[in-house]
């Protein structure tokens, strides 16, 4: 199998619905082995997409290649849907025992009773619910519900699997568990896979290919890593929990290195822009340091800013730090290094962070 | 009450006697309401099921007048059948009013909407998602509108148990289409009605009380399987 062979290809795809556009995607290539990621809030158009590659939705405008057969306008066919296999958000277990549900695409596709029961079971045992066999589906908790349903979108052995946000509707801890298997099952399976969610930690853990949705149309597609930490615009910045997103002035440029001001303080970072240009930075929390003394001589860190903390929220393991440098500055602490440093609501501190460590967004606006 | 009684222990008597009758009326009742059925059931989900799925303008409506038909008087029913097949109507040729065929036919007519409605109901109570995963599973659209059915099959029984029951118990449309002729197209509930007539309230309370067991026990029947259907 070539692992760069082009799987689906889409070109020009619009689907318009009431009058409304709600997808619009010039073009989208998903490549075979692949796992892709649809990250974007509720209504960016994610689920629409899913459907319509799925063939079960038919676009206004434009063509969905299937390894280089064009699929769209073919609404009755099932030969391209038998080869993919769909997990919705709610499980959609039919009316029977979990053996059943977990047949019933073999069933449709008319395959022996021998081996159905043979890649059931392998199936059951891959997403451990093989106890669960003879269960009625009405009576699984939610996970083992979404097990069920995973498995049986896994039993037919499809070429590509859709998941419209699987694990949206879990508790925390079940959520992560099965997350941990669907990546185990993914790799052990080299299944294609495109992934609808709008948690950025699952998109990251699961797939080699990040797309952030908004308004019907990609904004940003890369790397996990490099969409995380080089967002394209604000939308993605603060949609990948990039919650240090801050508006400023360039100053002067040089070396790669610019220097900005907000708020009268100076901010140093990688990039280009003209003296004037308003620039959007962002920092991500965790690359935040609070200090108690200025460690401007122990540090190579370009970026000291002297603050006092405002808040500080427990968030389990972690603090957030919310600072007042001039300017609001989010910062991630870990509950034993706010003991240490004995940091309360009105200390005053130092917030450093590398230069490496800000974002750069030119917005092409000049304020003077 | 002491006619009640009386009744009660004439009844038992017949059951008792095993009264030939007796015994061919009830049959005949039971042939012609589960024949009907067993008609309005294939046109009844067959439509249900395509209007459930079908996007179309005026479908409300159309949804609305199938509700309606749930309640169609069995007089007006028979009224329509027996004009439709006199012999100088659209359907006289086919020279089968004062049948049990016309009884099937009039019976079918009134369980056809209450079949109908309730199978509208049923797939559209399902989740709205489930036709999109099934057909994400592979299937044709002729299998996917199967397995919708066996999905919807618990609230069909019950479409299956208000159909037999609407047409077992009325009156009207049997009396008018079938006449009453015994031996021929008496049936439980216009053999009621006509010894209530002559007076002998007797037999009268013996035939409800055999059309009141027979109901029973189909819907006893329909029941267990339901409830042996649901899983634990």
């Amino acid at each position: 199998m070539n692992a760069d062979a082009t799987l689906l290809e889409v070109r020009d795809l619009t689907v318009v619905r009431g009058g409304v556009q709600v997808l619009d995607i010039p073009s989208l290539v998903l490549r075979e082995n692949e796992v892709l990621s649809l990250i974007g809030p509720n209504g960016a158009g994610k689920s629409t997409l899913l459907l319509t590659l799925a063939n079960l939705l038919q676009p206004t405008t434009g063509e969905i290649r299937y390894r280089g057969y064009v699929i769209t306008g073919n609404r009755s066919s099932h030969v391209y849907r038998r080869r993919l296999a769909m997990v919705f958000q709610e499980p959609l277990l039919f009316d029977a025992t979990v053996f059943e549900n977990v047949a019933a695409g073999l069933r449709i596709r008319g395959i022996a009773r021998d081996e159905i029961r043979d890649r059931v079971m392998t199936t059951l045992g891959l997403f451990n619910i093989l106890h669960l066999a003879d269960r009625s589906a009405r009576k699984l908790s939610g996970g083992e519900a979404q097990r069920t349903s995973l498995a049986r979108a896994f039993a037919i052995q499809p070429e590509m699997i859709f998941l419209d946000e699987p694990f949206a509707s879990l508790d925390p801890p079940t959520r992560l568990g099965l997350t941990e298997d669907l990546e185990r099952i993914l790799q052990k399976t080299g299944t294609t896979a495109i992934l609808a969610t709008h948690d950025q930690l699952e998109a990251l853990s699961l797939s080699d290919r990040m797309a952030v949705m908004n308004g019907g149309r990609i904004v940003q597609s890369g790397a996990p890593v490099e969409v995380m930490n080089r967002p394209a615009d604000e939308f993605v910045a603060s949609f990948v929990g990039m919650e240090n997103v801050l508006r400023g002035n360039a100053v002067s440029s040089s070396a790669g290195f610019l220097l900005a001001r907000i708020a009268e303080q100076s901010i140093e970072l990688p990039g280009v822009a003209e003296a004037g240009e308003e620039v959007v930075f962002c920092i991500r929390p965790e690359h935040v340091t609070i200090t108690t003394i200025n460690p401007g001589d122990t540090t190579s860190t370009r970026n000291i800013i002297p603050a006092s903390i405002r808040k500080i929220v427990p968030m389990g393991a972690f603090h957030r730090v919310h600072l007042d440098c001039g300017f609001p500055l989010v910062a991630y602490l870990t509950s034993q290094s706010l003991g240490t440093l004995h940091l309360e609501e009105g200390t005053r501190v130092f917030a450093s962070f590398k230069a490496t460590a800000v974002h750069l967004i030119r917005t092409g606006h000049r304020t003077c | 009450m002491e006619l009640i009684f009386e009744g009660i222990a004439k009844a038992v008597a017949l059951l008792a006697s095993l009264d030939p009758e007796v015994l061919k009326i009830t049959w005949l009742s039971l042939k012609v309401s589960g024949i009907a059925t067993f008609i309005s059931l294939l046109l009844g989900i067959s439509s249900g099921t395509l209007l459930a799925l079908a996007d179309f303008p005026g479908k409300r409506l159309l949804v609305s007048i199938v509700n309606t038909g749930m309640g169609l008087p069995p007089v007006v029913v028979g009224l329509f059948v027996t004009i439709f097949l006199w012999r100088n109507g659209p359907f006289g040729f086919l020279d089968i009013l004062y049948t049990p065929a016309a009884m099937i036919l009039a019976q079918a007519v009134i369980a056809t909407p209450i079949v109908m409605g309730i199978t509208v109901a049923s797939i559209q109570n399902l989740p709205p998602n489930l036709k999109l995963q099934i057909l994400a599973l592979g299937a044709t659209r002729w299998q996917m509108v199967r397995i919708l059915i066996k999905e919807a099959r618990l609230p069909l029984l019950a479409g299956v148990m208000a159909g037999f029951g609407g047409v077992i118990s009325e009156v009207g449309a049997s009396i008018m289409v079938g006449g009453n002729i015994k031996g021929y197209t008496r049936v439980l509930t216009t053999a009621t009605v006509m010894e209530t007539g002559r007076g002998n309230f007797d037999v009268a309370i013996a035939l409800s009380l055999i059309l009141l067991v027979v109901c029973f026990g189909i819907n006893y029947i329909l029941t267990r399987i339901q409830q042996r259907e649901r899983p634990r």
